[in-house]
């Protein structure tokens, strides 16, 4: 391996970082020492990012030093940092997804880039790693065949082999499941043995069980900062958003009467060509949140995107007020009065390049409120788009900033104003949280008890326990396309779910 | 108001641009052993010499805009059509013919139907690779450069045989010249400058409110910037895509209409001169603003322009002027990375524009 210093302290002192229209890191200083766990915590759009990247010489800082060992450094691009080892795992994984896992690593690795690629170097390297640290990977399998779980553990046996001795892992645990989670918890304790780790994450239980020290950012500053198990999650929760946080929760008897939306035996395609639902069945009555819980990748997406007429029926029947819907077009879906809040917000719910006031009215450019004789009225649109921002507080510049420039919490609020402005009968909400910090999702679950109250029904689908558990009426369980069973709230329970998450059935027990 | 510094430091970029193509140009003309400042000299000062040299430019911007108005409308609904000299021949090809069927009739109704034909025609030959791209995911790059070929051969076959003109003894392919009531009428004796600019003007209004004022236009932008939220919104991607494929297509067929009944009366080889491409170049300078397209053909009119006097006056190739076309065409693609990113706007604006950061801080 290459030999590259041990890394005793990484040392940031008084960094500015401007950004249009925001000041993104306020005059922050942070020390990592050896064999250290740092947990950056805050909300979204807090800067843990931007520090991040400056540190990994993605951007330069306005003011301020980084020090490595005592000796200051400027790192102008990735590559410094690379060689002066530290490495990072992005958020969204940076592997090419028609490659195997060696030509991956191989990517990253510039020894072995000879007349031909040097794989026989790079397997043994790749071997070394993860048998030193225990980090399992098939070094043959192609990318786009492994589990999220397991292209992240590519990511860390790339970054590794590249002798990165200091890591910095950028929410590393918003695509994982519960299990895998846990799995990388114990892995990184392990490696913090041998390496100083930061760690961003807004998930505090996380940070509760990994970290030694805890930093938090708020609005770009250093709000905090002490040992980790000095604090309960409550504290760095209520530190974090500044303010006490208070969990959403429905109270109300379960509902009673006809469903309003019922599947009957559904069978829809994925990509890949098999069966994602098979015969799945499901109702939801009106003012109804029926949660679905289950591992993400079950049929879930495609659930969503056939209810929306985003996708393909096979067969079986979806009825919406006694009406079939089932391979409509998207156009006659949403003129029925369905609402759907997208698992891919970024690039689905909105367009990113045009502006706030324009995805206001992605869906209703042609409503007589917005448009007449198909000429848009600018004036009304913007009053709306202003009421909209006050009403869900969708923080930003003004509303012709591009909708994709916001946070990602801000991006749900514009998609959460315009789904339920629009006044709909039925909402479909995937994932709805994921990835948000608390202050945005107690803002977005009250805004769907709001609408249950309304006397909206809502097909809620997550893949956090505990978001299904506080808000639904009933919870019903996908799990390979079919849905194992539905409990009433009173009924499910962490373990219970998890079991029936698990494909195991209540009859198997 | 808030884009005022975007404004600004988008045509700082642009300008920026063009002196950086003009600089590459001059090692260009060194290493050809041309003379830099007379060649330039020539190239800039020349359109403003007289009255009848800046009518020359006027009348090349008049197919330039047209076919950028086009390309602003495909591009922006996300779909690239490089078709625009074929289409243009198609249009040229419509409207010959309608012209001779429409003899005798008062020009008010002969002019709108050879223009009408042509957007026909153009639309029609557009809306083939629309409807490839939409319905069978046919890339529009092959397809429409495809059908720029058959459109050039369809076309040297038309003034061959069809269109041929019966009275020529020369034996040089070409139609007959236009009856009287269907050539555009001419602004000034003695000037190229012809009626064409009229519906130039008229389609620059035309394509700014479709784009921007329109609940087409806006279906068509949100298309085009990202198909897949369109289609979550409701949006039918693969009809827009096509509708604006034949707008772009009628707007060439229109360009080839206007050069055939305003310049040339006839339709012979070579009628196109390459707008098609230049067009491109235009609504791409132009930032596919339709607005923006006016200036951004002016431009480009006093380059093609200095063609004929580069030839005529000095010993440089007038070739050299389309080199000077390709290398901006180059460093405006490669600007709008610039253009567009948000980091250098802001560094941008704290540089010249620092009062606004003032009253955002203290507004905040």
């Amino acid at each position: 391996m290459a030999e590259i210093k041990e890394i005793k302290e990484l040392r940031v002192e008084h960094i500015t970082k401007r950004f249009p229209g925001v000041l993104a890191s306020d005059d922050i200083s942070l020390r990592v020492g050896e064999h250290e766990i740092l947990a950056l915590v805050g909300e979204n759009g807090a800067g843990k990012t931007t520090l991040m990247n400056m540190i990994m010489g993605l951007y330069q800082p306005d003011e301020g030093s980084i020090f490595i060992n005592g000796e200051q450094v400027k790192f102008k691009s990735p590559n410094d940092a690379f060689s002066a080892g530290i490495g990072m795992v992005h958020q969204q994984y940076m592997l090419v997804p028609n490659m195997t896992v060696l030509e991956n690593v191989a990517l990253g690795l510039k020894e072995s880039w000879k007349t031909v690629v040097d794989l026989k170097m790079v397997r043994e390297r790749v071997n070394q790693v993860s048998e030193h640290y225990g980090l399992a990977v098939d070094p043959d399998a192609f990318i786009w065949q492994l589990s999220v779980g397991e292209q992240q553990r590519v990511e860390l046996v790339k970054t590794l082999c590249q002798g990165a001795r200091f890591l910095i892992l950028d929410e590393p645990t918003s695509a994982l499941t519960p299990q895998e989670t846990d799995e990388l918890i114990v892995l990184l304790k392990r490696m913090s043995k041998e390496l100083s780790i930061i760690f961003i994450s807004h998930k505090l239980n996380e940070v509760k069980a990994l970290s030694d020290k805890v930093s938090i950012l708020r609005h770009g500053r250093v709000v905090f900062e002490g040992n980790t198990s000095d604090y309960t999650p409550k504290q760095i929760a209520a530190l974090m958003t500044g303010h006490e946080v208070e969990t959403t929760e429905n109270t109300n008897a379960p509902v009673e009467g006809e469903p309003i939306f019922r599947i009957t035996d559904l069978c829809v395609k994925s990509d890949r060509d098999f069966y994602a639902l098979d015969h799945f069945n499901l109702d939801v009555r009106a003012g109804e949140i029926v949660g679905l819980a289950g591992v993400s990748g079950n049929g879930q997406k495609e659930l969503a995107e056939a209810i929306n007429g985003l996708r393909k029926v096979d067969s079986g029947k979806i009825e919406f007020f006694g009406k079939e819907i089932q391979n409509k077009t998207p156009a006659e879906v949403i003129a029925l009065g369905m609402g759907y809040i997208p698992e891919e917000r970024n690039i689905e719910g909105i367009v990113p390049s045009m502006s706030i006031k324009e995805n206001m009215i992605l869906k209703d450019s042609e409503s007589e409120h917005f448009s007449r004789n198909h000429l848009l009225n600018h004036k009304v649109i913007e009053e709306y788009t202003d009421r909209m921002r006050d009403e869900f507080d969708i923080r930003s510049p003004n509303m012709f900033v591009a909708a994709g420039s916001l946070s990602g919490g801000n991006i749900q609020k514009v998609i959460l104003a315009r789904e339920i402005d629009r006044k709909p009968k039925f909402l479909v909400c995937v994932y709805p949280i994921r990835g948000l910090d608390m202050g945005a999702a107690e803002f977005i679950h009250k805004q769907l008890l709001a609408l249950r109250e309304r006397g909206v029904g809502i097909l809620l689908i997550s893949e956090e326990l505990e978001e299904i558990m506080n808000l639904s009426d009933r919870i019903a369980v996908i799990f390979k396309g079919k849905n194992q069973s539905v409990l009433a709230r009173n009924e499910a329970n962490t373990s219970k779910l998890g079991i029936l998450m698990a494909g195991v059935g209540e009859d198997d027990e | 108001m808030m884009s005022n510094y975007k404004l600004v430091y988008r045509i700082t970029v642009i300008t920026a641009a063009v002196f950086i193509a003009l600089l590459v140009g001059a090692a260009i003309i060194i290493a050809v052993g041309g003379d830099v400042f007379e060649t330039y000299w020539i190239i800039l000062s020349m359109p403003f010499k007289n009255f009848r040299s800046l009518c020359e430019v006027f009348t090349r911007m008049i197919p330039l805009m047209i076919i950028a108005l086009g390309i602003c409308v495909s591009s922006r609904c996300g779909i690239n059509n490089i078709g625009a000299e074929g289409q243009m021949h198609m249009g040229v090809i419509a409207a010959c013919a309608v012209a001779f069927a429409v003899q005798g009739l008062p020009r008010i109704i002969a002019i709108p139907a050879c223009i009408l034909a042509a957007a026909l025609a153009g639309g029609a030959y557009g809306f083939i690779p629309g409807f490839l791209k939409a319905k069978l995911e046919v890339s529009e790059l092959l397809s429409t450069v495809m059908l720029n070929y058959a459109a050039s051969l369809f076309y040297n076959f038309c003034i061959r045989v069809p269109l041929r003109d019966p009275n020529d003894a020369t034996g040089t392919p070409m139609s007959a010249r236009l009856p009287d009531n269907t050539i555009l009428t001419k602004f000034f004796r003695g000037t190229s400058f012809h009626g064409g600019i009229i519906l130039a003007l008229i389609l620059v209004v035309v394509i700014y409110i479709l784009l921007f004022r329109t609940t087409w236009g806006y279906k068509m932008r949100a298309a085009g910037a990202s198909a897949r939220a369109a289609r979550y919104g409701g949006i039918n991607v693969p009809m827009y895509l096509i509708i604006a494929m034949c707008i772009s297509g009628a707007c060439a067929g229109m360009a080839g209409a206007t050069e055939l009944m305003g310049v040339q009366t006839r339709a012979m080889e070579n009628i196109t001169s390459g707008y098609g491409f230049s067009g491109i170049v235009v609504a791409l300078f132009a930032s596919l603003h339709p607005i923006a397209v006016i200036p951004a053909a002016f431009f480009f009119g006093i380059l093609l322009y200095s063609q004929v006097n580069l030839q005529i006056l000095t010993s440089v190739p007038p070739n050299l002027v389309q080199t000077i076309q390709g290398v901006i065409i180059l460093i405006i693609v490669s600007l709008q990375m610039i253009i567009n990113n948000p980091y250098s706007q802001e560094r941008f604006r704290r540089r010249f524009f620092s009062n606004q950061i003032k009253d955002i801080k203290e507004a905040k």
